[in-house]
């Protein structure tokens, strides 16, 4: 998970400050120097490091901290809040030219990612936006990056506009225009060639590019691992091409992606998407508040919720909802919810989104046993209705019977009794709890528990 | 042969650009008349060099002016140049040549001046030096615990020396970082070549968009021109595009590509590869894998079964298992190449897109934690920009750059 090193670590701190009564400046100082050593093991810029180490302690130290009635709350609300604010507080969408066609320019180093993203960007403008994008091959230098994009363009049935290698790109970009006005493309994707930033002569080329005609977005293609030299790269782009945004891609590895802090940091422009995997559809937008959050500590809720809401009938989480509350919860309801989480995609990937599942330990190496799962299901199947219903009426000798019809033991029977009486309990706490706020009804409380 | 001949085939080998360097080397023939000798050791070298340029630079500024004046002059100048050498010897191991000739003209031009405020900012080692120091070297993506480590080191070499100012620092800085880097072990940078009429296997892993299949060309070039016959097998049959892209530079390079169509069995592409590498009779395979996170479970076992595919095909083979790694990489880099140790056994690190501005300095960390040694830099994206790495040279940029810039600022 992104940013899990930061989100330890200062949970660390904020931990020791939330169980005193009061924060003395020396608690800030010491949190602060976690916070530092945080960022920059996280990659962020140290010069970024220190303008929001700066900013933080001056808020939390003195008066507003001390006359507030929770001190160690104060203080987590002002980390989060700078860095939200530092990450560009509200998430922004892509600009459309209300006369078509939209010009989208993706530049960016060698290797960020361009011409993949290029791909998903094209596929989310399809699929989201309803518009009918044209690809644009303008990476003449890169061996067989050309045909890269044509292999993309196929597998996702949307056209790409080559001239080959002997073509400037500046020309293919100009001719490429032109076809799509004929061809009614409402927006134009232009994949440039990777250059490094301080190579003047490439650089010049993508200034007569964006000359041609003023693009709608020039989107900077930066990949999440990078280092310090995030800033370099993005200041340099900015200030040579301008951009008007940022893409981070490779978000799904497990790097702690500072880079996004820092770019933002010194360009001022938004990240629009992140890449989350090598997949079409893995193009997802960024939401700089969540992010800040995840890096608190406070799991990544709202990004489960959509996943859930994206996979599940919401009246059929509606009619589940009341049976937790009426405590009619049975195992018809549980193996529904078993495979509505398979449908959500990898389990192991979801548990990390859950708030403080990246404090179980272990966590990161669990791989979740997806056939763990299927004897789950076997058992349940080898109930008859009314055992079901009614899981209290289970005896040892119908429980050999299921064992031996599911092809498991009787522990893992008795196993999975105890655990389903567990979830019982907790969901009745957990809906206690949500009443009123109604978006806890996603939430699979016990889910841990089976898979240890 | 002078000293500036001799930086200069360390640096470049043969290359296009060499008339250029000619230039220089003709000037400083003519005026510099001590031979340094490389193999002498580092330290001294380093010292020399300065001393050396330092002539050269009086010389160029003042060729009419008397011997005499000049003497005195080096003598006055010496602990400023020794930060000096930043400007003209270390941006020369980055883009080579003709940094090294425009370092050496700025050099020229603002020299007088700018010693001077050299020499008042920094005649101390003090708390303000270090702090510098660390800040420049967080900055090179070195990692908090690797610069720490060095401080201590430095601090006690500092105390125990009795150095007061800041001259030789920067050699001591130098070999306390290659001390890091190689945490007493031999610094090995030549492949684990067989013997002749052996097949040769090289794997290349790493993440996506590091720069593998470039690598695997200019190597391949590099071999080849070192008379070895070469095949290249492409194993990255995910990535939309990449056996093309391979193809181009085994028809750039000369040497046959071993394919299968995209989506097929990575391992089953290798087997095949190893097979025809072998009825051939080439000397060398080099195989390529498509980019994976590392944190990718599956895509990591799969590696794994490629590995296992060759080591079944030639016992101890693959000979090397090169990590590609992209200089950009922050921290994370480290556990890149823990992960792909534990599944690949790498034995050697390629360390790409050195001639950006990032410097990768997490290598340090690499070598030091996990004993996997840099063995190639990626300095281009031409054939012949693959070179033999060398830790002084690559520790010395790490900061003396910066150094340099930092003084810039002070300047204007």
């Amino acid at each position: 998970m992104a940013f899990e090193g930061l989100a330890e670590r200062l949970q660390g701190t904020i931990q020791k400050i939330k169980g005193k009564g009061k924060v003395s400046e020396q608690d800030v100082k010491e949190m602060m120097r976690e916070v530092r050593l945080a960022l920059i093991e996280a990659d962020v810029n140290l010069k970024v490091v220190k303008e929001f180490v700066k900013k933080v302690s001056e808020r939390a130290v003195g008066v507003e901290v001390m006359k507030s009635l929770t001190p160690g709350q104060q203080v987590i609300k002002i980390v989060q809040d700078e860095l939200v604010a530092l990450m560009g507080g509200e998430q922004s969408p892509i600009n459309f030219n209300n006369k078509p066609p939209t010009v989208i320019m993706m530049v960016g180093l060698q290797g960020a990612g361009k011409t993949t993203t290029t791909g998903k960007l094209a596929n989310v403008l399809r699929k989201k936006y309803n518009r009918k994008p044209l690809l644009v091959a303008a990476d003449i230098y890169r061996p067989a990056a050309i045909q890269q994009l044509q292999t993309l363009g196929k597998q996702l049935s949307i056209p790409v506009f080559a001239l080959g290698n002997d073509v400037s790109p500046v020309e293919i970009a100009r001719q490429a225009l032109e076809q799509a006005k004929e061809e009614h493309h409402d927006v134009v994707i232009i994949d440039t060639a990777g250059r490094l930033h301080i190579d003047e002569q490439l650089m010049d080329e993508l200034k007569n590019i964006k000359a041609l005609k003023e693009p709608d977005e020039v989107f900077l293609v930066v990949d999440a691992m990078t280092g310090q030299d995030a800033v370099n790269v993005a200041q340099s782009f900015n200030e040579t091409v301008g951009i008007t945004g940022v893409v981070l891609t490779k978000l799904d590895g497990d790097t702690r992606g500072g880079a996004a802090l820092s770019i933002r940091a010194v360009t001022d422009k938004p990240i629009k998407y992140v890449g989350m995997g090598e997949k079409m559809d893995a193009l997802e937008p960024f939401h700089p508040d969540r992010m800040a959050s995840r890096i608190l500590g406070m799991g990544d809720v709202l990004s489960l919720i959509e996943k859930a809401q994206a996979n599940v009938d919401m009246e059929k989480a509606k009619e589940l909802e009341e049976k937790f509350m009426s405590q009619s919860f049975t195992f018809d309801d549980f193996i529904e919810q078993l495979q509505a989480l398979k449908k959500m995609g990898p389990l192991d990937e979801l548990l990390k989104m859950l708030p403080g599942a990246n404090k179980i330990k272990g966590l990161d190496n669990v791989k979740v046993d997806e056939k763990q799962m299927g004897r789950i299901e076997a058992i349940i199947y080898s109930m008859t209705p009314a055992e079901k219903t009614n899981p209290d009426i289970i005896n040892s000798s119908r429980k050999k019977r299921i064992a031996t019809g599911s092809g498991t033991s009787i522990q893992e029977v008795n196993r999975l009794l105890k655990q389903f009486e567990d979830m019982k309990k907790m969901m009745k706490q957990m809906t206690g709890m949500a009443q009123g706020k109604g978006k806890k009804k996603m939430k699979l409380p016990g889910l841990d528990s089976l898979f240890k | 042969m002078s000293f500036f001949k001799r930086l200069k085939e360390k640096l470049m080998g043969s290359s296009a650009e060499e008339e250029k360097v000619q230039e220089t080397d003709l000037k400083t023939n003519v005026e510099a008349d001590s031979d340094v000798d490389l193999d002498d050791v580092k330290q001294e070298e380093i010292k020399e060099s300065v001393e050396e340029i330092i002539e050269v630079i009086e010389e160029v500024e003042q060729p009419q002016e008397e011997t005499i004046e000049n003497t005195s002059n080096v003598e006055e100048t010496m602990p400023a140049p020794v930060i000096e050498e930043s400007a003209d010897k270390k941006p020369s191991a980055w883009s080579i040549t003709q940094k090294f000739k425009m370092g050496l003209a700025k050099t020229r031009d603002s020299f007088t001046s700018k010693v001077n405020d050299l020499v008042a900012r920094y005649r101390k080692v003090d708390e303000d030096f270090f702090e510098e120091l660390e800040e420049l070297l967080l900055q090179a993506d070195v990692g908090f615990e690797t610069v720490m480590e060095l401080m201590d080191k430095l601090r006690f070499e500092v105390q125990r020396k009795n150095i007061k100012d800041t001259e030789g620092i920067q050699a001591i800085i130098s070999e306390k970082l290659v001390e890091i880097y190689e945490a007493g072990e031999e610094n090995i940078t030549e492949l684990n070549m067989q013997p002749n009429g052996e097949l040769t296997v090289i794997l290349f892993v790493g993440v996506n968009g590091v720069g593998k299949t470039t690598t695997i060309g200019k190597l391949a070039h590099r071999l080849k021109s070192e008379g070895k016959s070469v095949v290249l097998a492409a194993g990255d049959t995910f990535r939309a595009g990449a056996i093309d892209q391979l193809q181009v530079w085994g028809d750039r390079v000369g040497c046959e590509v071993i394919k299968q169509s995209e989506g097929s069995d990575p391992a089953a592409v290798i087997y095949d590869a190893i097979a025809a590498a072998k009825k051939r009779g080439a000397d060398v395979l080099i195989c390529d894998t498509a980019g994976r996170l590392q944190n990718k479970v599956n895509l990591m076992k799969e590696l794994e079964k490629v590995h296992r595919v060759i080591s079944r095909e030639i016992p101890d083979a693959p000979h090397e298992v090169l990590l590609a790694l992209d200089a950009t990489t922050g921290q994370n880099a480290l556990v890149q190449a823990q992960t792909f140790k534990e599944a690949t056994n790498v034995t050697g690190i390629v360390l790409t897109k050195l001639d950006g501005t990032a410097k990768g300095g997490i290598v340090l960390a690499i070598r030091n934690k996990l004993h996997i040694p840099v063995k190639f830099v990626g300095l281009g994206e031409k054939m012949d920009d693959l070179q033999p790495f060398d830790a002084e040279r690559y520790v010395y940029g790490l900061f003396a750059e910066g150094l340099e810039k930092e003084l810039e600022k002070l300047d204007d």
